[in-house]
């Protein structure tokens, strides 16, 4: 996009860059992990009904994300 | 009883998680501010905080009530993802630093920077642009970050009012300390601050994104406190193996 863009294309464009930094950043597979975790979470609760495993499971995973973006991290320097 | 224990233990969280976080926050905008003050006045550089501040008020008084309309489970269940992501951005963040493996935030270098920057763009003539937009921008994007924890864990407690009064308490604390002790802000201990932001924002999110998907925690709102213990002790436990695995790699092999 060039510097002549209309102020409300640069707003949009801002804002936009603004939640992508925001919710993604240099740590994508954070944002995909939640989605995945969301899911998985929502499937436990709604269609095989354990309650249990849904709340034991949801830190479980967070924690299993941090593990390989750590590790990730600690790969890549 | 165990209702008034919950109640205090979601407000205890509520109230440390957006103190430190707008504190934080603060730090971070105090020195550019600062910098474009020092290096080409404060005129400008006062009025880019002030509109500024004039924008992120009108942001939470424009998005503030109308969230409150949001049905409560859809507020949790997207304000539990957005925290989710955002605090655990933060800890991973937090951990990396705590372990070696990442800089640490030098506010004296990011000041240096600063300074080096505005100092290039030549000397101001009249009213400066430059600390003008400079300091508008530095204030803004770490407002904004200031404005939706404050949204998402206000609204969702609803305790918006509270979280506001905490977040201005915390601000307003930090720009008195800040202006006082002036080039010492690499003193604070952001690292150390910023773990315990990332900890409960996780913590925050983890509980209510299961809120949000009808999970029903043992214990109910005191879940939020077992969280919060939980996550600090694998924190903890991440920080001790990466330190490990750190040295192991960075020493040399012997024969």
């Amino acid at each position: 996009m060039s510097d002549t863009a209309s102020l409300p294309v640069r707003l949009l464009k801002g804002f936009g860059r603004f939640w992508w930094d925001f919710l993604v950043g240099d740590t994508p597979e954070i944002t995909v992990a939640v989605i995945v975790i969301v899911g998985a979470v929502a499937l436990v609760v709604h269609v095989m009904r354990v309650n249990a495993l849904a709340y034991v499971a949801l830190p479980l995973l967070v924690i299993i994300t941090f593990a390989v973006t750590l590790y990730r991290a600690r790969k890549t320097g | 009883m165990i209702a008034t224990l919950s109640s205090s233990t979601s407000v205890v969280v509520l109230v440390g998680a957006v103190f430190l976080a707008s504190a934080v926050e603060m730090v971070e905008a105090l020195t550019i501010v600062l910098a474009v003050g020092h290096v080409r006045g404060w005129r400008s550089a006062l009025q880019g905080v002030a509109v500024a501040i004039l924008a992120l008020g009108a942001l939470v008084g424009a998005f503030g009530p109308a969230l409150v309309h949001v049905p409560l489970s859809t507020l949790r269940l997207v304000v539990g993802i957005v925290l989710l992501i955002f605090g655990m951005q933060w800890l991973r963040k937090a951990m990396l630093r705590s372990s070696g493996l990442k800089a640490k935030h030098d506010e004296d270098a990011i000041y240096r920077e600063t300074v080096a920057e505005l100092q290039a763009q030549g000397a101001p003539v009249g009213r400066d642009p430059v600390a003008f937009v400079v300091a508008f921008k530095g204030v803004f994007l770490e407002g904004l970050e200031i404005v939706i924890t404050v949204l998402t864990l206000g609204t969702s407690a609803h305790r918006l009012g509270l979280a506001v009064i905490v977040a201005a308490i915390a601000v307003v604390l930090v720009g008195i300390v800040g202006v006082i002790v002036a080039q010492q802000l690499s003193s604070v201990p952001e690292n150390a601050m910023k773990m315990v932001v990332g900890i409960m924002l996780v913590s925050y999110g983890t509980f209510w994104t299961g809120e949000g998907l009808h999970v029903r925690w043992p214990g109910g709102d005191t879940t939020l406190l077992v969280l919060v213990v939980f996550y600090a002790v694998v924190a903890a436990a991440f920080i001790r193996v990466l330190r490990m695995t750190h040295h192991v790699a960075q020493e040399p092999a012997h024969e």
